[in-house]
């Protein structure tokens, strides 16, 4: 295998691992969080617009853990400046 | 595949290039300038209102209504800040229903841009309010050991603010063109509703993460004793 190739590999497999591994916990964490807040709901139908607004605020907290994750393994595929930098390389050559 | 409007050109001139990002955000800016103008020339405070001011006032009343729960209580002093990053993002993640335009919001560029200004106010609204001593105190607030603990949050949120933004409308974009290869036809309009409202969410976000951090740090002095009623 050459560089390119070992490049290409690491980086389509890294991105999957990313994505899979990083969408994980911010579920779970998406998950307990929507759990809380409606039970809160339940028990407080009135403080219904606090509740609310904190958890839209807190869930964009734990998603952005994702997005990070999906910018990444974005980062990897489509603008990767490893595999830039092996093209430019390449075509120095 | 481009990951922003940042690399869709559209006019160059030696180093000067005009790229999609700027050219959409002064089209923007053109939009609510303009149409503010239009809607505020004809002002009344008479019984019958045209609809245009209706929905403004709507606008501008439930902004004060939310910079008040956050817990600011003259919210006159931060409803132009807060209320223009709402309206600039909100506007600029609703056009995406417009066929041709790319959301600026999709670009790091743009949302560093809108984090650092947040950056700046910041410090600007709590030395206005505290004083610079207050506000410097405020960074070692629980104990002396916790002041490079509180200067990295300050540094890293403003990280946060920018890529949540921009990850959430590059994503939109990117799984909006991934689906025109796959199903061309129902599903990706589908999913650009969707994603219309994720963009109102984030410019909520955005804008009341923007509040949290103003009213963090302009401190406990000005919070209403009793919480308010919402």
């Amino acid at each position: 295998m050459d560089d390119m190739t070992i490049i290409a590999a690491a980086s389509i497999i890294s991105a999957g691992i990313t994505m899979g591994i990083g969408a994980m916990g911010p579920g779970l964490g998406q998950g307990r969080a929507v759990a809380g807040a409606l039970s809160a709901l339940a028990q407080q139908p009135d403080a219904a617009s606090t509740i609310t607004r904190t958890l839209f605020v807190g869930l964009a907290m734990i998603e952005s853990m994702a997005i990070y994750c999906f910018v990444i393994s974005m980062i990897l595929i489509f603008a990767n400046p490893f595999w830039n930098h092996a093209i430019a390389q390449v075509a120095g050559k | 595949m481009r990951l922003s409007s940042d690399q869709l050109f559209f006019w160059h001139y030696g180093f000067v290039r005009l790229n999609g990002t700027i050219l959409f955000t002064w089209g923007l800016m053109l939009v609510l300038a303009v149409g503010a103008r239009l809607i505020t020339r004809g002002l009344t405070t008479e019984t019958s209102i045209s609809r245009w001011q209706c929905a403004l006032e709507i606008i501008v009343t439930a902004m004060k209504k939310q910079i008040e729960e956050v817990g600011l209580k003259n919210s006159a002093r931060f409803l132009p800040f807060v209320g223009t990053l709402f309206l600039f993002i909100a506007v600029a993640n609703l056009f995406t229903i417009i066929p041709g335009y790319e959301p600026p919001t999709g670009s790091l560029s743009t949302t560093s841009a809108l984090a650092l200004s947040v950056f700046i106010a910041v410090p600007f609204f709590g030395i206005k309010e505290r004083g610079l001593r207050g506000y410097l105190r405020s960074y070692m607030e629980p104990t002396m050991i916790m002041l490079p603990f509180n200067i990295m949050g300050e540094f890293s949120r403003t990280l946060a603010l920018a890529v949540r933004l921009f990850g959430n409308m590059m994503s939109g974009t990117m799984i909006l063109s991934i689906l025109f290869i796959i199903t061309p036809f129902i599903f990706p309009t589908v999913m650009s509703a969707l994603g219309l409202l994720t963009g109102m969410v984030q410019a909520y976000i955005f804008s009341i993460l923007a509040l949290v951090y103003i009213a963090a740090a302009i401190g406990p002095g000005t919070l209403p004793t009793k919480p308010a009623k919402s």
